[in-house]
C-alpha cells in the first residue's frame, strides 16, 4: 500500500488538498473484484458503469477481476468482501465494498463528491 | 505429560482427533482438537491465543505431516515469523517446504466504504486458494473478530461467519479460531455461537502481583475432557499445559534403600537410610541445618552416580556451593560432571503453577533420581495455601511416579506448633525428619529426630548434631534432670560424669585396699593365736609326759617301799583314788 505522505518535504494542508484533488484531466483506474457471474457482481458492474458514464465520461478504465478464476489476486488488494471496487488511481487508494446500489454513497466513497451533510 | 500414542488411537475410535502436539494439551483433550471441525480459542489480550494456534499448526506440519494455513488478521507474516522464531519455529523454512502458509489479511476501515450488499466470498476464495496450495488439513484464523472492526454491516458479517465455519467443516479441515474474551461472554462478538464443537478458554490472571496462565476446556462435544483449569506456560519450547491433577496412588514402590549421606542418620532410619522413590521432609526452624542435610543427601546420591536436581528458592548456586564447602562437601565436582543441576530462582518470581511447570519440565529433561526442593515454604509465598497444597501433592505424585526420591525442606516458624507443617503435607510425605534448636544455658544447639518414617523401624531418639568442617555429625543427647542437655551443658555434664566416675573408682580402690589391710591384720592375728595354741599344746603334752613319769616314779617308789615292807602286792589298787593326781 502506498502511503499518502511519502514525501520528504512536509506539505502544507493546502498543498495536500490540491495534490489529492482529482483533477479533470486524470484518468481513473478502477478495478472491480467479483467472484463469478453472480447477480450481485453483475449489479455492481452495472452500477459502476453508470456512475462512471455520468461523472467520468471518457477518462476511466474499469478492470474486472474474477477471483474464482484468479484467486491469487485476492491477496494483492486485500480483498475480503465481494464485490469490492478499488480505486487504484487517482491516489490515495480507496475501496468500496458492496454492489454500489447507493449511488450517493458510492460517489462519496470514490471522492467524486465531498462528504457533505445531506440531512 | 509425555505423549501417549496408544491413548490417542484409543480416543480416535470415539471421535477423530487432530493431535496438537502440545505438551499436556493432548492429554486433557483426550487426543487433541476435533478433527475436521473448528475449535474456538478465546482469551484476553496476551493470554497466548496466537501462540497456541500457531503451535497447533507448526506441530501439525512438522510432527503429524498435516500442512496448515495461518490466516492472520492482526499481525503480518513477517511479524509472526519473528515472534515465534524465539520458540524455535522456523516459519520461512516451513513455507518453503510447502507445509505452512501465512496469509495476512489487512482490513483498514478508513479506506473502505460500504454501499449495498456484499459477502465475504473474497475471504473464502483466499482461504480456499491457500488450503489448496499446500493441501492444508489445519487452518487457523487469528483473530477473525477483527473483521468486526473493519466492516460495518454486522448482519452480513454474522451470516458470513456462520457460512465460513460451516464451510470449514465441509472442507474437513481442523480449524482453530481465536477470539478476544468479551465482557460477561466468552468472546466479544459471540463467536461461540457459531463454533460449538470445542471451546478452549485461556486465562491470564494476576493474584498478588504474580501472574498465572490457565487453560480450561469450556466444552468439547463428544469427548470426556478434563474440566479443571490447568496451568500452562509459554517458554522457549512453546506452549505446555500441566494436566497434573493428582496422579493417584498407583505408583510402583521400591524396596531399595539409599543412604542419607549421614551414616548415623542411616542408623536411625532402620540402619539403611531412606527408601528410594519416597518423599522426605525435613522441617525445622531457621538455621537448623536443613540445607546442609539436603546437601549431604545430594553428595551421597552423586557419589552413587545418580543425577540430582536441586531447586533452591533461597540461595544461588554459587552461594550453595561455597556454603557447603564449609562443611566439607564439594558439590562443584558433581555439578561439573553434570550429575548435579541447580535451579535457583526467587519463589515470588513466578506463580505457583509456573514453578510446578518448571519443576516438571526440568525433571523430565534431566531425568534425575533425586530432587531437592529447598525450601517448599517459599512456594507457599508464591501462591495461597490451598493452591500450594494441591501443587505439592501433584508434585509428589509426579515424582513418585517416576521413582524419584524427593527431599523437601520446610521452614517452621518459631511461634507455631513445632510439628505443624505449613501446608499440612505430613500425610503425603514418607519420612519426616525434624530439626530443632535447643536453647539452654545461653546457647543454641541443634538436634534431630525422626518424626516418622514409613516402612522402617526407626529410632525414637533425639540426637544432637554438629555441623563440623567434616560435615554432619550426630551425637547422643544427654537427658538430665532439667531436660535434654546439649552443647556446653552436655560437655559439662560429660565432664561431671567423668569426674564422678573417677571418684567412684578411687573410692572402690580405697575400699579394696582397706579390705586387704583388714584381711592381712586378721590373718596375722589368726597366726598369732594359732602359735599361742601350739605352745599351749606343747606345754600340755610335756606336762602330761612328766605326770606319767612322775606316777611311774611314785609307783616304783611305792613298790620299792612295799617291797621293803613286804606288803601284799595288789597291783594298781594300792593307791587311794584321791591321791592320784597329786
Amino acid at each position: 500500500m502506498k502511503k499518502a505522505g511519502d514525501q520528504v518535504q512536509p506539505l502544507s494542508l493546502q498543498e495536500i488538498a490540491e495534490k489529492n484533488e482529482p483533477t479533470d484531466e486524470q484518468v481513473w483506474e478502477l478495478r472491480l473484484y467479483v467472484a463469478g457471474q453472480t447477480p450481485r457482481s453483475l449489479a455492481a458492474f452495472a452500477n459502476l458503469k453508470k456512475i462512471c458514464e455520468e461523472h467520468l465520461a471518457g477518462r476511466y478504465n474499469i478492470e474486472v477481476v474474477d477471483l474464482v478464476k484468479h484467486p491469487q489476486l485476492a491477496a494483492g488488494d486485500q480483498i475480503l468482501a465481494i464485490p469490492t471496487l478499488v480505486r487504484k488511481l487517482p491516489q490515495p487508494l480507496r475501496k468500496i465494498v458492496g454492489d454500489l446500489r447507493d449511488t450517493e454513497r458510492a460517489l462519496v466513497g470514490l471522492q467524486l463528491r465531498p462528504a457533505t451533510p445531506e440531512k | 505429560m509425555s505423549k501417549t500414542p496408544q491413548k490417542n488411537s484409543q480416543e480416535n475410535r470415539s471421535l477423530p482427533k487432530a493431535p496438537t502436539g502440545i505438551q499436556g494439551l493432548d492429554e486433557i483433550t483426550g487426543g487433541g482438537f476435533p478433527r475436521g471441525r473448528p475449535t474456538l480459542v478465546c482469551g484476553s489480550a496476551g493470554a497466548g491465543k496466537t501462540l497456541l494456534a500457531m503451535e497447533f499448526l507448526v506441530r501439525g506440519a512438522t510432527e503429524y505431516n498435516e500442512p496448515g494455513v495461518f490466516m492472520a488478521f492482526e499481525e503480518t507474516a513477517a511479524e509472526l515469523t519473528q515472534n515465534v522464531r524465539s520458540l524455535g519455529f522456523d516459519l520461512d523454512e516451513l513455507a518453503k517446504e510447502k507445509k505452512l502458509i501465512i496469509d495476512y489479511v489487512r482490513i483498514e476501515r478508513s479506506e473502505i466504504d460500504e454501499t449495498g450488499d456484499y459477502d465475504l466470498e473474497g475471504l473464502f476464495i483466499r482461504l480456499a486458494a491457500a488450503i489448496d496450495a499446500v493441501g492444508a488439513q489445519r487452518v487457523v484464523l487469528d483473530t477473525i473478530e477483527n473483521l468486526f472492526a473493519g466492516l460495518q454491516n454486522e448482519g452480513i458479517l454474522r451470516a458470513e461467519l456462520r457460512r465460513l465455519f460451516r464451510w470449514l467443516k465441509d472442507q474437513g479441515v481442523s480449524a482453530v479460531i481465536t477470539a478476544e474474551r468479551g465482557e460477561g461472554a466468552l468472546t466479544r462478538h459471540g463467536l461461540e455461537e457459531y463454533v460449538s464443537d470445542c471451546v478452549i478458554l485461556l486465562d491470564h490472571r494476576v493474584t498478588d502481583q504474580v501472574s498465572t496462565r490457565r487453560l480450561r476446556i469450556v466444552k468439547y462435544r463428544g469427548t470426556a475432557h478434563g474440566t479443571n483449569e490447568y496451568p500452562f506456560l509459554i517458554d522457549e519450547d512453546g506452549f505446555s499445559v500441566l494436566p497434573v491433577t493428582s496422579l493417584g496412588l498407583q505408583h510402583e514402590v521400591s524396596n531399595e534403600r539409599i543412604s542419607s549421606g549421614v551414616p548415623r542418620l542411616d542408623t536411625m532410619l532402620g540402619g539403611e537410610g531412606y527408601f528410594r522413590g519416597t518423599t522426605i521432609l525435613v522441617s525445622g526452624t531457621a538455621g537448623t541445618g536443613k540445607t546442609s542435610l539436603a546437601a549431604h543427601f545430594v553428595d551421597a546420591a552423586c557419589r552413587r552416580g545418580e543425577r540430582c536436581l536441586y531447586f533452591s528458592f533461597e540461595e544461588s548456586q554459587g552461594q550453595l556451593i561455597r556454603n557447603m564447602r564449609s562443611i566439607g562437601l564439594n558439590l562443584e565436582q558433581w555439578s561439573k560432571k553434570n550429575l548435579l543441576q541447580f535451579h535457583s530462582s526467587r519463589a515470588t518470581f513466578y506463580g505457583l503453577e509456573m514453578h510446578l511447570a518448571i519443576i516438571h519440565k526440568t525433571v523430565q529433561e534431566f531425568d534425575p533420581r533425586v530432587v531437592i526442593i529447598d525450601p517448599i515454604g517459599s512456594l507457599i509465598q508464591a501462591g495461597n495455601r490451598r493452591d500450594a497444597h494441591t501443587m505439592l501433592i501433584r508434585l509428589i505424585d509426579f515424582l513418585k511416579q517416576r521413582q524419584v526420591t524427593a527431599f523437601l525442606t520446610n521452614l517452621t516458624s518459631g511461634g507455631e506448633a513445632l510439628e505443624k507443617t505449613d501446608v499440612e503435607i505430613s500425610s503425603i510425605v514418607d519420612t519426616w525428619l525434624f530439626m530443632r534448636d535447643i536453647e539452654l544455658d545461653g546457647e543454641r544447639n541443634r538436634a534431630l529426630y525422626v518424626l516418622k518414617s514409613r516402612g522402617m523401624a526407626h529410632s525414637n531418639q533425639l540426637r544432637e548434631f554438629l555441623l563440623t568442617e567434616r560435615g554432619f555429625d550426630l551425637l547422643n543427647v544427654y537427658v538430665g534432670p532439667e531436660g535434654v542437655l546439649t552443647g556446653s551443658s552436655r560437655l559439662s555434664q560429660e565432664a561431671r560424669e567423668q569426674a564422678a566416675a573417677v571418684e567412684r573408682q578411687q573410692e572402690a580402690q580405697r575400699k579394696e585396699r582397706e579390705r586387704t589391710r583388714k584381711r592381712e591384720a586378721l590373718e596375722a592375728r589368726i597366726a598369732a593365736l594359732r602359735k599361742e595354741f601350739e605352745v599351749e599344746e606343747e606345754e600340755a603334752a610335756t606336762s602330761a609326759s612328766q605326770d606319767v613319769s612322775r606316777e611311774k616314779v611314785i609307783a616304783e617308789n611305792r613298790e620299792a617301799m612295799s617291797r621293803s615292807r613286804q606288803a601284799d602286792m595288789v597291783k594298781g589298787s594300792a593307791l587311794p583314788k584321791g591321791r592320784r593326781s597329786s
